[in-house]
């Protein structure tokens, strides 16, 4: 019937149904040609056996809450290795009745990032506040005062580990980068040179091996007795890592700037720092977020090599949770989860530079 | 250059005096400090690792637990620091810690150029093998050809090689780092067999999706005594390192335990009496309290109670005593005189 009608009216012709709606999006997106037929019939195919299965495992034949004996039995997911372990995966050593203090020193921290977010904020004020919530920060993880009893930082892990190396790495390799940015630009002889060799000296060697000399090969050198603490050892060697690769970063940023800029700040009488405070950094430092966002967000998820020194990070704590004989083989669940917590991290990092980028983007 | 040559200089003379100075008097560190500073494996369940609270459990902490009761009186007053394979020896060296009891084999070279003192052992362990039953093999010199599973950078991976060549045998090593996947990938039939120290083959068998499938070969292929080490040169620490593991092994051998070290105050026996302290002398020959073997007992226990509860058959691990028997019943545990 309704065919007929529209056949009877021709300005009302609707296209062939093939051509538009779902039907029409597919074949043109999907089937538009031989090869990415068989392209699509291909991924099918390799999402048809691979992703029944994976939700099975995950969530159809999965326990959740239950002990380790219960999973001795089952094909799915055991996700009770999680809640079995959770504090010591999120706090590893730190006292077990005294961990809400780094819970809360957590929950300062996100809340403290969440609003510093807002670009209208960025003020002095705001430089206070993070003082502020720094000391509360590092009270609540030490203790010492009255009212908290004292914890030593060797018995911090876990997340609060991971998050501290991460968040005063990258807090004070970022600074450390631009004034080794600016030292390598310089026209003083023996700073460039000093520069250039640390960047360059840094840079040619992994991570790894920096945290190994922080621990094995530093200690050494040490008069007897005197020992640094390890968490900061590893803090020290990641600032020194991340500061160079940042600092290339902004070099280019730097390089990249127009030389009319620096003409235009001599012509205005402003001497080097006003010149780099006010015309020259604002606008590198802007070209260069998508950059330096991404070796922030290697930097933080290369904090997890401090396992190779035994600081107990979130996936040092994770791996010595599988070690446990009880739930020895679910490491895949456990892995699954750690990644979740970096992926959010991660996403917020990226997330944040994209919208900061929108922000300040002057460009007409 | 000149400066390069300055630093040099420095360098090598800073390096020149530490490792001449002769560390002495620990005791007094410690005593200073309050707590003794331990070196512990962190990953070996039975042996170092914390709990799901965040708590150590295990032999070698209990170790360490028992040089503090020795000391201070109170097992608690120890802390640990957990070390990887390669960061162990530089650790003590460095005197970040003061006792490294780290199921670390005693070795020649480890006792000489290591700069380390190896105490009394505290558990003897060897290599064996475990296989699946379906492949047959009755023993392991019919493993001619086998991929084997083994830990990388351990003394583990040494023996293995050894142990084929000096039977004229070819294998295939699979590596992987991490013992959890090391299990994992010998489950999932990725090698034929699996070597590993015999006090963890037990328990990896344990967690086997079938156990009952799964053989542990009757060869051992290597010594492993592990032992407490401290720094060389500081023979007053090492002889209260080496009596506190002896004061438990001793506990045993007079029938002491935990929870009848307080009548066994009361005893006649001249050997108990000695060894609790009540007839005074061996604490002071120590530099210690002379309660210190009482507080040992008191608060850990005597070896048997300290194996049965980190290592022994109704753990996990379900290791029988074996070689870490006393003497009496077959076993290598022969404690020295305490007088």
């Amino acid at each position: 019937m309704e065919d007929n009608s529209q056949q009877q009216d021709t300005s009302t012709v609707k296209p062939p149904v093939t051509s538009v709606g779902a039907i029409g999006w597919v074949r043109t997106n999907l089937f538009n040609g031989p090869f990415n037929s068989l392209l699509t019939l291909g991924v099918l195919y390799l999402l048809w056996i691979s992703v029944p299965p994976f939700v099975r495992w995950a969530f159809v034949d999965s326990v959740w809450m239950t002990d380790y004996m219960a999973c001795r039995n089952i094909d799915g997911a055991c996700w009770s290795v999680i809640p079995a372990n959770l504090r010591f995966i999120i706090f590893g050593f730190y006292p077990h009745d005294l961990q809400w203090r780094p819970l809360l020193a957590m929950i300062i921290l996100v809340v403290m990032l969440f609003y510093s977010q807002d670009r209208k904020r960025w003020k002095k004020s705001l430089l206070y506040l993070w003082g502020v919530a720094l000391v509360i920060m590092g009270l609540l993880m030490k203790g010492g005062v009255p009212g908290l009893t004292p914890v030593e930082s060797s018995q911090w892990g876990g997340l609060p580990l991971t998050l501290l190396l991460s968040v005063f790495g990258l807090a004070s390799a970022y600074p450390v980068g631009i004034i080794l940015a600016l030292g390598r630009q310089s026209k003083m002889p023996v700073i460039k040179s000093l520069c250039v060799v640390y960047i360059e000296l840094i840079r040619g060697v992994p991570l790894i091996s920096l945290l190994f000399m922080s621990s094995v090969v530093f200690p050494l050198f040490l008069p007897e007795g005197v020992t640094v603490n390890a968490i900061l050892r590893a803090q020290v060697a990641i600032i020194m890592f991340t500061a160079a690769y940042i600092a290339e970063v902004v070099r280019g940023g730097l390089q990249g700037m127009n030389k009319g800029q620096y003409e235009a700040a001599d012509a205005l009488g402003l001497n080097y720092f006003q010149t780099m405070r006010l015309i020259i950094l604002p606008q590198a430092l802007k070209i260069v977020i998508p950059p330096s966002v991404s070796i922030l967000i290697s930097a933080f998820k290369d904090t997890s090599l401090v396992v190779i020194i035994a600081l107990y990070d979130l996936l040092k704590t994770t791996q010595s949770t599988l070690s446990d004989p009880k739930w020895m083989g679910f490491s895949a669940e456990a892995y699954i989860f750690v990644a979740l917590i970096y992926f959010v991290c991660c996403f917020f990092m990226s997330n944040y530079s994209r919208r900061l980028e929108q922000e300040l983007n002057t460009d007409l | 250059m000149k400066l390069f040559k300055i630093c040099l200089t420095l360098i090598l003379t800073f390096i020149f005096i530490s490792s001449a100075t002769v560390m002495a008097g620990t005791l007094d560190d410690v005593k200073a400090k309050g707590y003794i500073q331990a070196g512990v494996n962190g990953d070996l369940f039975g042996f170092g690792k914390p709990d799901e609270k965040g708590e150590w459990k295990g032999l070698d902490v209990d170790t360490a637990r028992a040089v503090a009761a020795a000391v201070f009186g109170d097992a608690s007053k120890v802390k640990f620091t957990p070390l990887t394979a390669k960061t162990r020896f530089t650790a003590l060296q460095s005197g970040e810690i003061d006792v490294l009891t780290r199921n670390c084999t005693q070795t020649l070279s480890r006792d000489t150029a290591l700069g380390l003192d190896f105490c009394q052992v505290n558990y003897y362990d060897g290599q064996g093998f475990l296989i699946h039953k379906k492949l047959g093999v009755k023993s392991a010199k019919e493993l001619d050809g086998a991929s084997v599973c083994v830990l990388p950078g351990t003394t583990t991976e040494q023996n293995v090689a050894d142990f084929f060549r000096a039977n004229g045998m070819k294998m295939n090593p699979v590596v992987i780092e991490n013992t959890a996947e090391l299990a994992k990938a010998f489950f999932a039939g990725r090698c034929d067999c699996l070597t590993s120290d015999a006090s963890q083959l037990a328990g990896t068998r344990a967690v086997a999706p079938n156990p009952g499938d799964y053989i542990i070969l009757p060869e051992v292929i290597s010594k492993e005594p592990l032992a407490p080490a401290v720094r060389h040169g500081d023979n007053q620490w090492k002889d209260i390192v080496n009596y506190s593991v002896l004061a438990m092994i001793n506990a045993e051998e007079l029938g002491i335990t935990s929870k009848n070290v307080d009548e066994k105050l009361k005893s006649t026996d001249p050997k108990v009496k000695r060894f609790l302290g009540v007839s005074p002398g061996n604490g002071k020959a120590l530099g210690l309290d002379e309660k210190f073997a009482y507080n040992i007992v008191k608060q850990l226990g005597n070896y048997g109670e300290v194996f049965e509860r980190n290592v022994g058959t109704d753990t996990p691990l379900m290791i029988e005593r074996g070689l870490n028997a006393l003497w009496t019943n077959g076993g290598l545990l022969y404690s020295a005189p305490f007088k």
